[in-house]
């Protein structure tokens, strides 16, 4: 007994270091699952603050820039209007009518990181706000990534720049279906892989969302083709695309929530449980 | 330890960690490297205090700076790590007198002293950037950030260490 007991005096700071680094550890390893409740994260109280006093300081010296990209923005959205009202009478239009699919928030992003392997962004918006886990994130270029994390006041959102995203995105031409993934090396760069190789495809074409998913509106836009090749194996393109978003300067984003995801959920499930 | 060495110790954890989380982590020079000042703590933590303490205090210092990054317990471990690791670094960079004459880290040769900078933080990037990478296919990108990422760290913490030194002389 008295053996056992001077071993572990002996040994007081291997074992603290042990435990300590297993904790660690373990902490690191439930990041790497795809939202699994998050004890450690930038979306608490203390933190959020923080970085949301860091912001309101910051945000001063890119208001020119900003202001230019929401004027584009304003821009780009009349002239979609002024279409729109030559085509349909607007007049009779009242707005209790102009129910839609997807529901729109904004939010402004008070962290944001893109040099690691798993990159996330913390917004100012949380709970409170209604904002919940699979909401799509895009900014006036395109798409940003999925909110991952909640709290009360700030919400996380896995990047597209994260190893572990996987978006479905199509050729905005030929229609053509992939998925959108990161290799980490460049953070404007993001590839596109599984384009069957009949594909038609040119450098230069536009990528956007496809509608395959429950998060994103079809045509959210990415980017464009920079180069492809096929893969090993000769069955699928591997594209690398240059993206629309400059990802390393995100001020603010929209949030869309598409009201019909729990009932497409629901009737795939359903499905698949018929099937087994 | 003294109370004014507890005093400056706390102080030093605070400020190095916000300075970490607001500033030297936007830096991003060529996408991806940043410097992680924030070790300087686990360095100069006073030669002769209690070593659990240091690996209890370094592992709180990593994970203060994980909640910040979203990066789950990356730096955590690195910390303990190489708060665990110290004594042995101190002793192949100053020689074994580094526990009786206590050998003052801001007045040891330059030589060694960059020895015992180098090491620690070439182990501490290292054994982040594994558990943040996480994968064996990017070893290349493991490799190349702890190289420039640590140069970087090392150019700062010897710039620290001699704007200090001025100050108190």
């Amino acid at each position: 007994m008295q053996q056992i007991i001077f071993f572990f005096i002996r040994n007081k700071n291997f074992l603290l270091f042990a435990v300590l680094f297993t904790i660690s550890v373990a902490l690191t390893i439930q990041t790497h699952n795809y939202h699994n409740d998050k004890y450690i994260s930038s979306a608490n109280y203390i933190t959020g603050g923080i970085y949301t006093f860091r912001n309101n300081v910051a945000d001063y010296f890119s208001l020119g820039k900003e202001n230019e990209q929401l004027l584009q923005e304003n821009l780009m959205l009349r002239k979609k209007l002024d279409q729109f009202k030559e085509v349909v009478n607007v007049e009779k239009l009242d707005s209790t009518f102009l129910s839609s699919k997807f529901t729109y928030f904004t939010a402004r992003v008070i962290n944001n990181n893109y040099s690691k392997t798993k990159n996330q962004l913390t917004l100012d918006k949380g709970r409170k706000d209604s904002i919940k886990i699979d909401l799509a994130v895009i900014s006036s270029k395109g798409i940003v990534g999925i909110v991952s994390d909640v709290s009360e006041n700030y919400a996380t959102v896995q990047s597209i720049l994260n190893t572990q995203s996987r978006i479905n995105a199509k050729l905005k031409n030929s229609g053509d279906f992939g998925s959108l993934k990161w290799d980490t090396k460049n953070p404007n760069i993001a590839q596109l892989i599984d384009i069957p190789r009949i594909a038609k495809i040119k450098k230069g074409d536009t990528i956007v969302t496809g509608g395959r998913s429950t998060i994103f509106p079809e045509g959210i836009l990415i980017g464009t083709i920079k180069d492809f090749h096929l893969d090993n194996d000769d069955n699928y393109y591997y594209v690398n695309i240059d993206l629309f978003n400059d990802m390393t300067s995100l001020e603010h984003v929209y949030l869309i929530e598409n009201n019909d995801a729990q009932e497409i959920i629901e009737l795939e499930k359903g499905v698949e449980d018929e099937e087994q | 330890m003294k109370n004014n060495d507890i005093i400056v110790n706390i102080v030093r954890f605070i400020v190095l960690v916000f300075l970490q989380v607001l500033m030297l982590n936007n830096i991003n020079i060529a996408g991806y490297i940043n410097p992680y000042l924030y070790i300087f703590f686990i360095l100069m933590y006073p030669l002769d205090g209690n070593k659990g303490l240091l690996i209890f205090l370094s592992f709180l210092l990593g994970l203060s700076i994980d909640i910040f990054e979203d990066s789950g317990g990356v730096h955590a471990a690195a910390c303990a790590f190489i708060a665990y690791i110290r004594p042995v670094v101190l002793k192949y960079s100053f020689g074994v007198s580094y526990e009786y004459n206590s050998v003052k880290i801001k007045k040891a040769d330059p030589m060694e002293r960059l020895t015992y900078i180098a090491s620690l933080v070439f182990m501490h990037h290292f054994v982040m950037f594994s558990l943040e990478i996480f994968s064996v296919k990017h070893i290349l990108l493991l490799l190349k950030s702890t190289l420039f990422s640590g140069i970087f760290t090392i150019i700062l913490i010897v710039c620290t260490l001699v704007l200090f030194n001025r100050k108190s002389t």
